[in-house]
């Protein structure tokens, strides 16, 4: 057959599951108690099995197997979580991951998975780990080995069966079984169904008859079942359902109703002496998460089924439409020149109302490139627990505004720094438990990861309750490391110096450890979000905490720009970085120790031709009285920028200048294509103030 | 057993010029074209090619020949390349060749006042006929823009 078709399909769903599994794991950490969630997991794991099995990926699919029985028992009560089945878990899920990473990379997903799998077999064996009390469940479960597990029947099940044998029926174990290659599982399954119900009553299914419906059943199913009929008949009836395989009926006498019976009520106990057990356990391992656990119960488990009704679109039809609709706009700009120089009223309105489309349209382009910032949110837990860890601390990762979304293009690049920043505050702002009770503060530290809009910026924040930053101690590192002389530490506001940790080369933990603290990291986050068309910074309070806060632009391909004229050439500038337009007397702009300054409210800022720095080849301001200019900041810098002329603001598409120039530096970002087709250059304000 | 080679045909000051067929996309008559400040003077600018913005080179300027003005003839032929796309400007572009593998010779040290390193080997075509292949990478190797560009800092 051929797979390559679905292959696609196949790395996006097992990449879902993975991350489904990895997001259970870790609330099951918090609530071990919820067999929900077991179950949740159950299910990825099974059809992540069924994926990888359909897809020849035999070390996949055993792996999975492996994992879908330890978690069977654990969901049939049999077994309850403890920290060995968590790492083991765990070590699974990067070992799954590790595997459909090769396989995406065209590998074959193979994987050294024999160890792991030993080791769950071992847990169903009943080796688990320091704990083994909880393996007492198991004795009971003997008792019932003949029957699937989940079909234990409770009490009034159980009274019904005995009241219906006693009132002359014949109860029923009915084990069906569907063809491996049947197509419609749950039709076929409602058939049989169709025939038990006209001939009697279903007392109870496994899987549930809501979980058959949805075909969330592997080959078979069994329920239990009253009824007059004669069992010839019965077997008969529902062996003419088609892509059945095998229909099993076995009488159910008082006896066997007895023992179970018994069975149930010792399973009874026993779980609940393994409740007990587990919650004993539970302070000692978690005491810290146990208040959390409780804080934040149910609102996960609730956005699990309101899944929104989706399509999978290939990113390259969104960037092609994209292209097409940005071609159209440029097109309605010309529109809009033509029918203002033609004058036809008809015309105009017909332009205009083109024009509220247009833009009606834009939105919903640049919508449908935009992505919840969960996309990337969403690995950190995992991350934040392995670090916390490995550093033998505590750390909780509130995530806040995960559905915020921002545009395809910032989603792909923010995830690097953003483990950087992360990894950083566990590092380094995160104390020790050792110190953190010292100090008076909970033994868990707090990491919230916080992202919202604001006008037309999304901002990232990570926060964390750590030390903060230690001015002396980063005023010494960098004069150290010869990021600043000590006569300039002495003058560099709180501000500046936090700004330091994102200086290259500049570490400041002691100690260097293989989670950060290589001096390699913040800056190289710092160019990142710049190059982003974003901005860092940090706020801190000695032994309060630390705030990093990323500021970035909701999508980086249409921007309001400012057009200007120079000469007989274009420019555009981005509106986000003008702070007012207005002229200027030549006669205003003054020397200071050779640089041109003016006056600008109150303050003196620095004048910049911009004919000089494009050496436009038939503009010079220096023969004018009179000139326009524009203020523009970067950062809290400000600086005047003299042009020629303004044509006005206008929304332009941001095109790339072409890779041939990318290695070029200069004063120009990118490039616009006008309304008369003609190619105008974008300028960097950033590239402009030094 | 000698492989037909398919090349598009220009000319630049009196002499022809091959690029393999595969490696243009189209071929333009002149543009407008935008300056790009900062830049080596044989980089003309960008072009608006149907909603796509391509910079443009003076094929000329780029081999160090003196370059001239623009008529009715230049044209600007898009190459793809490197994954790169640039626009060459050349004084004519008028012809597809079928050129056999069998008639490329290695480039002698220097044709017509360009490096050997920037061509890929001459081919002779009929008696008297010479055409020069470009070796389109080495044209296209960005690492000498930046050189020269930091060179005229």
């Amino acid at each position: 057959m051929e797979m390559n078709q679905y292959m696609s399909m196949f790395i996006d769903e097992s990449n879902d599951h993975l991350q489904a599994l990895n997001e259970n794991m870790l609330r099951l950490e918090q609530q071990p108690e919820d067999i929900g969630i077991v179950q949740i997991i159950f299910r990825s794991a099974h059809t992540l099995k069924g994926m990888s099995a359909t897809m020849g990926f035999e070390d996949l699919a055993s792996l999975t197997h492996e994992m879908e029985n330890v978690l069977d028992l654990v969901r049939n009560e049999k077994l309850s979580m403890n920290g060995h089945i968590f790492d083991t878990l765990f070590k699974c899920l990067d070992a799954l991951e590790a595997m459909v990473q090769d396989i995406i990379g065209g590998g074959t997903g193979k994987g050294e998975v024999d160890e792991l799998v030993e080791r769950l077999k071992g847990i169903v064996k009943g080796d688990t780990g320091a704990a083994a009390s909880a393996s007492g469940t198991s004795a009971p479960a003997k008792a019932a080995a003949a029957l699937p597990a989940s079909l234990v029947l409770d009490q009034y099940q159980l009274s019904i069966l005995a009241q219906s044998i006693e009132g002359g029926h014949t109860a029923y174990f009915i084990e069906v079984r569907v063809r491996e290659d049947c197509l419609l599982k749950a039709a076929r399954a409602y058939m049989v169904f169709d025939v038990l119900e006209r001939n009697g009553e279903v007392v109870k299914s496994y899987p549930s008859v809501q979980e058959i419906e949805q075909e969330q059943f592997d080959r078979g199913f069994s329920v239990y079942y009253i009824t007059q009929t004669a069992e010839q008949t019965l077997h008969e009836q529902l062996s003419r359902v088609s892509e059945i395989e095998s229909v099993t009926l076995n009488a159910v006498d008082k006896a066997s109703l007895q023992e179970m019976e018994d069975n149930l009520r010792a399973s009874e106990q026993s779980a609940s002496a393994a409740k007990e057990a587990a919650s004993a356990k539970a302070p000692a391992t978690q005491a810290p998460a146990a208040d959390k656990g409780a804080a934040r119960p149910a609102a996960p488990a609730a956005s699990g089924n309101a899944a929104p009704r989706t399509i999978r679109v290939d990113i390259e039809r969104l960037d092609t439409l994209m292209n097409l609709f940005s071609e159209m706009l440029i097109d309605r700009v010309r529109l809009e020149q033509l029918a203002f120089e033609i004058r036809r009223n008809d015309l105009t309105e017909t332009v205009e109302h083109m024009a509220r489309v247009s833009a009606d349209l834009q939105n919903i382009v640049l919508k449908l490139r935009m992505v919840p910032v969960d996309s990337v949110f969403n690995r950190f837990p995992r991350m934040v627990r392995d670090l916390a860890k490995s550093l033998d601390k505590k750390v909780d990762l509130v995530v806040v505004g995960a559905e915020t979304e921002l545009d395809r293009t910032v989603i792909d690049e923010i995830g690097d720094p953003l483990v950087h920043l992360i990894r950083n505050s566990v590092d380094h702002g995160v104390e020790s438990i050792a110190d953190r009770v010292a100090l008076g503060k909970p033994e868990t530290g707090t990491v919230v990861l916080r992202a919202f809009h604001s006008g037309n910026h999304v901002f990232i924040e990570i926060e964390d309750d750590g030390k903060g930053i230690n001015r002396p101690k980063v005023l010494e590192t960098a004069i150290k490391r010869g990021v600043v002389t000590p006569e300039e530490a002495k003058t560099l506001s709180d501000e500046e110096v936090n700004m330091l940790l994102f200086a290259p080369g500049f570490s400041t933990a002691d100690k260097v450890s293989d989670i950060s603290g290589r001096g390699v990291g913040l800056d190289v986050v710092k160019s990142k979000i710049t190059s982003l068309g974003g901005n860092v910074t940090v706020l801190s309070t000695l032994g309060q905490g630390t705030k990093f806060s990323i500021q970035l632009p909701l999508t980086l391909s249409i921007i309001a720009a400012m057009l200007i004229k120079q000469g007989s050439e274009k420019y555009a500038f981005p509106l986000s970085s003008i702070v007012e337009t207005g002229s200027l007397k030549r006669s205003d702009i003054r020397t200071l120790h050779g640089n041109r300054m003016i006056d600008y409210r109150q303050s003196i800022i620095p004048v910049i031709s911009l004919a000089q720095l494009i050496d436009s080849p038939d503009y010079r301001d220096d023969d004018e009285i009179e000139t326009e200019m524009l203020v523009i900041r970067k950062g809290d810098k400000l600086a005047a920028v003299l042009v020629d002329e303004f044509i006005g603001q206008s929304e332009i598409v941001l095109k790339p200048l072409g890779k041939y120039l990318t290695g070029v530096k200069g004063v120009v970002s990118g490039a616009t294509i006008l309304g008369d087709g003609q190619v105008a250059l974008i300028v960097d304000p950033n590239a402009i103030i030094k | 057993m000698a492989e037909e080679l398919k090349v598009i045909v220009f000319t630049l000051a009196q002499e022809e010029y091959g690029i393999e067929v595969d490696k243009v996309r189209t071929i333009e008559r002149m543009l407008p074209i935008t300056r790009v400040p900062k830049t080596p003077a044989f980089v003309k600018g960008v072009i608006n090619l149907r909603g796509v913005v391509i910079p443009v080179i003076d094929l000329r300027g780029r081999f160090g020949l003196t370059e001239s003005d623009y008529t009715e003839n230049s044209r600007i032929i898009i190459v793809a390349a490197n994954e790169l796309e640039v626009g060459f400007i050349v004084d004519s572009a008028n012809d597809v060749l079928d050129v056999s593998s069998d008639a490329i010779e290695n480039p002698p040290e220097v044709v017509g006042g360009i490096k050997a390193k920037y061509l890929s080997g001459v081919a002779k075509i009929g008696e008297n006929r010479l055409l020069i292949l470009l070796n389109l990478s080495e044209v296209l190797n960005r690492s000498e823009i930046i050189q020269l560009e930091q060179f005229g800092e």
